[in-house]
């Protein structure tokens, strides 16, 4: 019998050793230039972001003794409630149409489609990769005073003076929200559709299922992952957005996320605005666990 | 494939409804190319007659061919840059067992999630503390946190549904890890990184809100746009160069959709051909 | 025992995830133009110990050999070995004879010398004329051989092949074994085989290593393997086996007696085994080589009386379940149906006695 040393062990330092075999370290070191661009780019600012809405304005600098006076502003000035309360409306009311109406059209590709699913599902993603600023300028051509449906409404004699109602309100906040984030909450209603096991509806049929019955005991129960995904992708980035609400909102659409930038801008109190990032956050973390949980139940209810 | 099985049969109320769903999605879009060519410098019906001397004000103005310059600077830079930090980490994340990985993926996906303003003024809190003038620099900077998400999520798929056994049959046939990442593993994800280069990029040329917060006195198209949109009579200008990015964007997306779904279509097909 | 005498010799080689002993410190030797299996079921070790081989698993203890040579410091890539995947691994973006010329950029061969190792290769492995295509158009017998011919065109020392029949339907997997073997005694080289499939390992191989639990069981000739198993892990792994109960009643001029679960007293010679009084130790018996009588045998030779509980008929042969009294598990018996099938004879509950022939019967220990 040979005996055989460990080669290994030998001409090699301990942590090069231990480096070349731990995988984890190996991992970390590849993506380092990633993870260290994530660090600078997200976790910093949000510290110091943090950190700053526990200042307060003084002049054109800041006093940084910490104190919680701006998160006291935010609670107590019926102002920022209001706001806050009429984002969540407005992000609530349009993700609740945008997966209503986008789940028949997943459902539709998920099932129906045989040929060319990837043209379809091109198709309905496109619109998502391209300019938000001009999607959302769409609908200003569309609804303004003197837009396409208004002058077209006009020309076409149904209406006597251009409809107001329909450029800077909510309403027009809610479809272009709506229309503007339906791309992007087809793809998880589509992934958890198309996962479905075919052969589960045909067993539900078979045990006495009809159509209805079977998509409400398989179909919509087991797409939930996706419903869920769809409702927070859309949920979220809208309850903090600028653009919409500047373009198209007014003074009654004028949302949460128009208040930061104004205290960043015009205003210049930056701490303000500081610390009503972190309401807003800290509040769409809690509402969406709330949400997970009621699904949860709902979940454990249905099963 | 077999089609009509009792859970396929069409449904026509459901197709009419798709079709009816796609156009809804197209339709708005639309009418920016439709009155830029309007004679007329108010958006309104009955249009007014065909007319691209909006086209041609905009190739004489200056400010437009610097914001497009800067545009495409940015882009180009993000783009590569963003889809390079994305293949490592995704060949890192897939190829690596490493504690704690879900949670490093959960926090590179926040961008994607959380709400643009939030990031915007995080970044310019961050660039102001440390004394950086705003500029291009830290424009790109931004748009690198907001694309490299979109190019972490579109290189993950290819690279997970990379099978490591064609590495090692390489590897077996004499190939070292330099020579086997050129001939096996880039050929196989090449189709991602393409996707991801035009995704990012289209992503960083029409990026608004991280602009708006981290610009300096060089800026964007979007930014441009923006600062236009005060003025009416500079609206049918704005629809012209509307319609030109947006024509830009659905093409490279188009491609890059295409190229990125085909790559993995085609190893699931060759995945089934072997199981079968 | 020295690593000249071997071809492939593998020493002590032990490998652990944490606190996992995946392979439990291995020895065995491989010789040079051998067909050597490694069979188990999934997750005794054989993959592990054949990707070690390849060098894709490290070697947490031990040592591996090749022609002399210890493995542990060569990569993938320097080792004299290729291996055919058992997905096969064909790469998707080349096609079939760029896949067969992958390994050969390094030999740095003229382009026209290259072409002609290829064609060589798709001839021997009777693909002429696909070299064009694309993996995914082929299917799963022609990427099979793909992936043999690219990686016998390097001229291996040892082609290791990790279950590459797995995928293939019975039919195609009968003909691939059947070239698998044409192939090796064509080139002469060393083939490692790893499979779960017992009958491909008989079918194929020079020698078997039977593997469980990271550890080896038993290596041996197919035939050695099938007669005489060492252990009863063994003998129930390859092939079916009777198992008896039994127990040394004593040791009398070099023979054990044996007192058998539903046979009584048996003598056998006891030389070279370890067998004492006390022990107790299993009675094997295949069950072919059981022969089944309507009557009790006349010449007063041994036999176990029992009654039918079950009959199967295969066509060609029939299996039959005997209950014993006595045993707790009924007896299995394979006949050869050379006289035509008669239902009525193979009733349950009918009488039957079993005979052997002495050299049939294995004492193993329990």
């Amino acid at each position: 019998m040979v005996s055989v040393p460990d080669a290994r062990s030998f001409g090699r330092g301990k942590l090069a050793a231990w480096f070349q075999r731990s995988e984890a370290a190996r991992g970390y070191a590849l993506m380092s230039p990633a993870l260290i661009v994530l660090l600078i780019g997200i976790a910093v600012p949000l510290i110091i972001l943090i950190a700053m809405s526990l200042w307060t304005r003084d002049g054109f600098g800041f006093d940084m003794t910490p104190t919680i006076a701006n998160y006291q502003r935010a609670a107590t000035e019926p102002i920022f409630g209001t706001l806050l309360t009429r984002s969540f409306m407005i992000s609530g009311l349009a993700t609740f149409i945008t997966v209503l109406l986008c789940y028949p059209m997943a459902y539709y590709v998920a099932f129906h489609v045989h040929r060319n699913k990837m043209l379809w599902i091109v198709l309905m993603t496109l619109p998502f990769w391209t300019s938000y600023l001009l999607r959302v300028f769409a609908w200003r051509v569309i609804l303004g005073y003197e837009g396409v449906i208004n002058s077209a409404f006009l020309s076409a004699g149904w209406i006597e003076a251009p409809l107001e109602f329909l450029l800077y309100s909510q309403t027009a906040v809610v479809i272009t929200l709506a229309h503007a984030w339906a791309a992007f909450a087809i793809l998880p209603l589509y992934v958890s559709l198309e996962k479905i096991d075919k052969s589960l509806l045909e067993a539900a049929t078979d045990l006495g299922d009809g159509p209805f019955t079977r998509f409400m005991r398989i179909t919509l129960p087991l797409s939930m992952p996706g419903v869920i995904a769809a409702s927070f992708l859309i949920f979220i980035p809208t309850t903090g957005d600028y653009i919409t609400p500047a373009l198209l909102g007014g003074p009654d659409g004028v949302m949460i996320g128009n208040l930061i930038q104004l205290q960043f801008g015009p205003v210049n109190n930056w701490p303000m605005g500081a610390a009503l990032s972190i309401v807003l956050m800290a509040w769409i973390a809690a509402l969406a666990l709330v949400f997970l949980f009621i699904t949860r139940k709902a979940k454990d209810h249905l099963a | 494939m077999k089609e009509g099985t009792y859970i396929k049969q069409p449904n026509r109320a459901l197709q009419v409804y798709a079709i009816v769903f796609l156009i809804v999605l197209y339709l708005p879009v639309l009418f920016i190319p439709l009155f830029s060519f309007n004679d007329s410098i108010y958006v309104r019906f009955p249009m007014q007659g065909l007319t691209i001397q909006w086209y041609v004000d905009l190739w004489t103005r200056e400010s437009v061919w610097a914001a497009l310059q800067n545009s495409l600077t940015v882009g180009l830079w993000v783009s590569v840059i963003s889809t390079g930090l994305g293949v490592v980490a995704a060949r890192a994340i897939t190829r690596y067992r490493m504690p704690g990985q879900s949670a490093i993926v959960t926090f590179a996906m926040l961008p994607l999630i959380v709400p643009g303003v939030i990031f915007g003024v995080a970044l310019l809190v961050l660039v102001s503390r440390l004394g950086i003038p705003l500029s291009l620099y830290t424009v790109a900077f931004g748009h690198l946190i907001i694309c490299l998400p979109f190019a972490i999520a579109t290189l993950l798929p290819r690279f997970e549904g990379f099978d490591r056994s064609m590495e090692e049959a390489s590897a077996d046939l004499g190939e070292n890890g330099w020579w086997t990442f050129w001939r096996v593993t880039f050929p196989m994800v090449a189709p991602g990184i393409v996707a991801s280069l035009l995704l990012t990029f289209t992503i960083s040329f029409d990026e608004f809100i991280m602009t708006f917060f981290l610009s300096g006195t060089d800026t964007t198209l979007p930014i441009y746009i923006w600062t236009q949109l005060r003025f009416p009579r500079e609206f049918p200008a704005i629809l012209a160069l509307s319609t030109i990015i947006l024509a830009l964007s659905f093409v490279l997306v188009f491609v890059a959709l295409w190229i990125g779904r085909l790559g993995v279509v085609r190893e699931q097909v060759s995945a089934t051909n072997a199981g079968s | 025992m020295t690593t000249n005498d071997a071809f492939i010799s593998i020493r002590n080689v032990g490998k652990s995830y944490g606190t996992f002993r995946a392979i439990d410190s291995v020895s065995m030797d491989i010789a040079h133009g051998e067909f050597f299996s490694l069979l188990g079921a999934s997750g005794c070790g054989k993959t592990t110990l054949l990707r070690m081989l390849a060098g894709f698993e490290s070697v947490s203890s031990g040592e591996i050999f090749i022609d002399g040579q210890p493995m542990s410091d060569v990569p993938p890539y320097r080792r004299p070995v290729n291996m055919v995947f058992q997905n096969y691994a064909i790469f998707p973006h080349l096609n079939v004879a760029q896949n067969i010329g992958y390994g050969l950029r390094k030999l740095k061969l003229p382009r026209a010398k290259q072409d002609q190792m290829v064609d060589e290769m798709l001839d021997l492995v009777q693909l002429s004329g696909y070299g064009k295509r694309r993996g995914h158009e082929l299917s799963g017998g022609q990427r099979q051989r793909i992936a043999l011919a690219r990686a016998l065109i390097l001229k291996p020392k040892v082609l290791l092949l990790d279950e590459p029949l797995g995928a293939l339907d019975k039919q195609l997997r009968e003909q691939m074994q059947m070239e698998l073997r044409r192939l090796q005694r064509a080139i002469g080289i060393t083939f490692v085989f790893v499979t779960h499939d017992q009958e491909e390992a008989l079918t194929l191989s020079d020698r078997i290593a039977v593997m469980s639990g990271g550890a080896v069981l038993q290596v041996d000739s197919p035939s050695a393997l099938y007669e005489v198993p060492k252990t009863r892990d063994v003998a129930s792994f390859i092939g079916n086996m009777n198992f008896l109960d039994a127990k040394v009643t004593g040791c009398v001029n070099g023979h054990a007696h044996l007192d058998v679960q539903g046979i009584g007293r048996l003598d056998f010679p006891s030389a070279g085994t370890t067998l004492t009084e006390g022990d107790k130790v299993s009675v094997a018996i295949r069950p072919e080589k059981l022969v089944l009588h309507d009557t009790a045998p006349v010449n007063g030779s041994k036999a176990i009386a029992g009654e039918i509980a079950l009959t199967t008929y295969l066509g060609e042969r029939s299996h039959y379940q005997v209950r014993v009294p006595g045993c707790d598990t009924p007896i299995a018996i394979s006949t050869q149906n050379i006289r035509m099938h008669k239902p009525q004879e193979a009733t349950i509950g009918r009488p039957v006695w079993l005979t052997w022939s002495d050299d049939a019967l294995i004492v193993l220990e329990r």
